[in-house]
């Protein structure tokens, strides 16, 4: 830039020109830069997927097989033993991946597609209707959501569409708030104000506008509330409303063969059975926030 | 006389790191400062002019490390002291002004307090004497009631008001040196006057040695004893001010010096493409316009002048119909404008079109300039594809850019660059009229003249007529037909360039008039002996 011309240029105008870089490229930068914490993380989510997608052909057994021998000690035929009815655990520790997984991606998506979307009308309408969602989700947040999911799932009774759309509704409030949040930072900015005048119409201005400027918070965001949404629903199942027996699933594992724990004294492996459930709920859990928490980093433009 | 000289800046090269490397920001600049002088800093952004300033203090800022060279205050090589023998120097002896004093002050505490806890830190008055020495301070810098001022909080006063505050912070240690960075660049005209007479009289008063750094040539006319001119890190000259101004002697200087001598001959006057009729708007009770009337003429430019709070950008929003008006109308084309946006027809849309001031706010940063200027073309005129592609391609060239900025983001442009994509997506829309709201107001002089230049010859070759918001008023003699004074909401003179600029003026005008900075070292005291 030194034998720049004294005349003025527009072009030639200094400027911070990147490369450009394909999404693959730059997906292998990121990568290559990313610590071990969220290197573990994604090797396990990978894993988890892997086993919940392909699980009738890595599992032994069917989850509601039932064999003759109950509470069948660990080693021999199956692995990890058989429950109080005498289903292979290993088996259903592998079917519980998909079930339990799966609904809580699923409800999880439904929870944003419903929070993300009152989230945006909310902040780019700022008026009637931006009082009335968030006056009633407040009236939703002031109950404690556990209790108030129980209190649903009796009266609509424990069915998995049910399990889904009830704790989708729930956590969406959680994500309305936000997304609102963000997103009133963004609407006020002068490129919202400038497709307004152009006369674009809402559905645009909530998608090409304001959704790419607030996507970091709330991929964020997605990942945390699939960690809750994952533990409200083995909580539920614990409890005995959440997924229905014969479908596999840990949280009911782990309350089905809790009194095992009892007999740990006498056999080490045969107390462990309810905590391998727990323990693949927490193992989840735990690489979703190294994940996440890496990702917040990242896109936060915090410099170490 | 060695003890003489304050300053001294040897061959300094700093270096940031951006974009995964190192950049020379500062490329060996020499400084020699003597006390109670005040030397000038110009250059455009990017010049490293403000890194140089900060660097006077022997403070970097966070990604940046000087590399090579020393800086001797008094004496003592501040590149080689310790973070905490530095701190000895900082609000003690060396102390600093920056540009947005609202973003300075912590809204927490007293003005008063915030003002003498440097001095009560480094012990040096007891807190009474402090106090006392702040309020007197007060007075000196003009502020209203300098007794109990200090007990307000930094959002109850004004801006101008919280910039001299911040000057009697500085100068309440008595350092030997003051750094000003920008000080006056957020201010209106009239409120940029008193706090320059402020500074400068405070300066002469201690004897305080002072840099300036600005922008705004005619502003660092008034301060300065002699001037250094800063470009990519590099010193291009450096003389005493009246020579700086009277004989500059190389090419770039001379550049910057001449971007105030453009001027338009005013245009014939045209029927009216729109007129507003007793306009009065609100924010909701509190009423900001009343009884606007303004009629512009096609193929015309019109700047609306006046302060911050004038009702100028209001008036823009009841134009867009953003802000329906309590009463009155506007007649755009010879047919009645729905007052709502949403009344509007898609066409009635397309014609009239917006440039607003900070394009860094105005462009969505996710979206590349293809899909910025592309998308008013697939709204309004239904191209896609190729058709799309070679009228982007077009509109580049037209706003002096080429098809290497098809797939920039905003971020990869600089503000000039910013400026000409959002004039880009304006014409994109083939309108008749565009809304210019303080569009050069955030640029360097040398890239306004450019932005300005364009527009004319836009307005040339597409018969565009622009309704120009601002209140610089060197743009306003450069580019406009005529001319709308505005204050308080109310429209307070109107017509003809010429005749609004030549007397006799409605006092209001002769005041804004009278504030705007003229490139003469005297202007100042020519200025306040007049009024006084």
């Amino acid at each position: 830039m030194t034998q720049t011309s004294q005349s003025y240029s527009a072009k030639d105008e200094a400027t911070s020109f990147l490369a450009k870089r394909t999404a693959w490229d730059r997906a292998k930068i990121l990568l290559k830069k990313s610590p071990n914490t969220a290197r573990f993380g994604m090797i396990v989510i990978a894993a988890y997927v892997i086993v919940a997608v392909f699980a009738p052909w890595i599992a032994p057994y069917g989850q509601a097989e039932v064999f003759p021998v109950p509470y069948a000690p660990w080693g021999g035929d199956h692995m990890f033993g058989t429950d109080q009815i005498g289903r292979d655990i290993l088996s259903r520790m592998i079917y519980g991946a998909r079930n339990t997984v799966g609904i809580a991606f699923a409800t999880t998506i439904l929870a944003f597609l419903i929070g993300a979307s009152l989230g945006l009308a909310a902040a780019i309408n700022r008026s009637w209707l931006d009082q009335f969602i968030s006056r009633s989700v407040d009236v939703l947040m002031a109950i404690p959501s556990l209790i108030f999911a129980l209190v649903l799932l009796s009266i609509f009774g424990s069915s998995v569409i049910n399990l889904i759309i009830i704790i989708a509704v729930l956590d969406s409030t959680r994500v309305f708030r936000l997304t609102r949040a963000v997103a009133v930072n963004v609407v006020v900015m002068d490129y919202v104000e400038a497709a307004k005048l152009r006369g674009e119409g809402l559905g645009w201005i909530m998608r090409r506008e304001i959704l790419p400027n607030i996507m970091p918070p709330l991929v964020a965001e997605f990942g945390l509330r699939f960690c809750f949404v994952f533990l409200t629903i083995a909580a539920l199942s614990f409890l005995g409303v959440g997924i229905q027996p014969p479908t596999a699933d840990w949280g009911s594992m782990v309350r089905e063969n809790a009194s095992l724990i009892q007999f740990a004294q006498y056999d080490l492996k045969a107390g462990l059975t309810p905590l391998l459930p727990a323990a693949a709920i927490a193992l989840l859990t735990v690489a979703v926030n190294f994940v996440v928490d890496w990702f917040l980093h990242h896109t936060s433009g915090i410099k170490d | 006389m060695s003890s003489d000289i304050l300053l001294d800046i040897k061959g300094l090269k700093i270096q940031g790191f951006s974009d995964e490397r190192w950049h020379e920001i500062v490329k060996g600049v020499d400084v020699t400062l003597k006390r109670g002088q005040v030397m000038g800093l110009i250059g455009e952004s990017g010049a490293g002019k403000s890194t140089l300033g900060l660097a006077a203090m022997g403070f970097t800022q966070p990604g940046c490390k000087i590399t090579e060279g020393q800086i001797l205050f008094d004496g003592v090589d501040l590149a080689q002291l310790s973070e905490a023998q530095k701190r000895r120097y900082w609000g003690n002896r060396i102390t600093y002004v920056a540009q947005s004093a609202a973003a300075s002050f912590n809204p927490a505490h007293r003005l008063i307090e915030q003002t003498t806890a440097s001095t009560l830190r480094f012990g040096k008055k007891s807190q009474a004497e402090a106090l006392e020495d702040a309020k007197s301070l007060y007075a000196e810098l003009n502020l209203p009631n300098p007794d109990t001022i200090g007990d307000r909080f930094p959002h109850q006063v004004s801006g101008g008001q919280l910039q001299r505050v911040m000057t009697a912070m500085a100068m309440s240690p008595r350092p030997d040196l003051i750094i000003f960075d920008e000080p006056t660049t957020a201010l209106d005209v009239t409120t940029q006057v008193e706090v320059l007479t402020a500074m400068r009289k405070i300066v002469e008063h201690f004897n305080t040695a002072a840099i300036y750094i600005t922008h705004d040539l005619a502003v660092v006319a008034q301060m300065a004893d002699f001037i250094k001119v800063l470009r990519y890190g590099e010193e291009v000259e450096e003389a005493e001010t009246r020579k700086m101004l009277s004989a500059p002697e190389k090419e770039y200087t001379k550049s910057l010096w001449s971007v105030r001598a453009l001027v338009k001959e005013p245009e014939p006057a045209q029927e009216p493409i729109l007129e507003i009729k007793n306009i009065d708007a609100a924010y909701g009770k509190v009423k900001v316009l009343h009884n606007v009337d303004i009629s512009v003429p096609r193929g015309s430019t019109v700047a609306v002048v006046g302060e911050s709070g004038s009702g100028k950008s209001t008036t823009a929003r009841v134009i867009t119909g953003l802000l329906p008006p309590a009463s009155g109308q506007i007649e755009f084309g010879g047919q009645i404008l729905p007052s709502k946006l949403q009344d509007r027809s898609k066409d009635q849309k397309r014609q009239i079109q917006m440039i607003y001031q900070m394009a860094d706010t105005a462009m969505n940063p996710r979206q590349t300039v293809r899909e910025i200027i592309g998308r008013p073309l697939e709204f309004y005129l239904g191209l896609r594809g190729q058709a799309a592609e070679k009228r982007i391609l077009e509109l580049l060239e037209m706003i002096e850019l080429d098809g290497r900025f098809m797939d920039r983001l905003p971020g990869e442009l600089s503000g000039g660059q910013k400026q000409r994509i959002c004039i880009a997506r304006a014409l994109a829309a083939e309108p008749d009229f565009i809304i210019c709201d303080e569009v050069t107001s955030a640029l360097d002089q040398i890239v306004q003249e450019g932005i300005l230049r364009l527009l004319m010859r836009l307005q040339k070759e597409l018969n565009l007529t622009y309704l120009f918001i601002t209140h610089d008023i060197s743009t306003v003699r450069a580019i406009a037909d005529q001319v709308v004074v505005m204050n308080l909401g109310r429209v307070v003179e109107q017509g003809a360039k010429n005749d609004v600029f030549s007397p006799p003026h409605p006092e209001y005008t002769e005041l804004l008039l009278a504030s705007v900075p003229e490139m003469d070292p005297d202007w100042l005291t020519n200025l306040n002996a007049g009024r006084a």
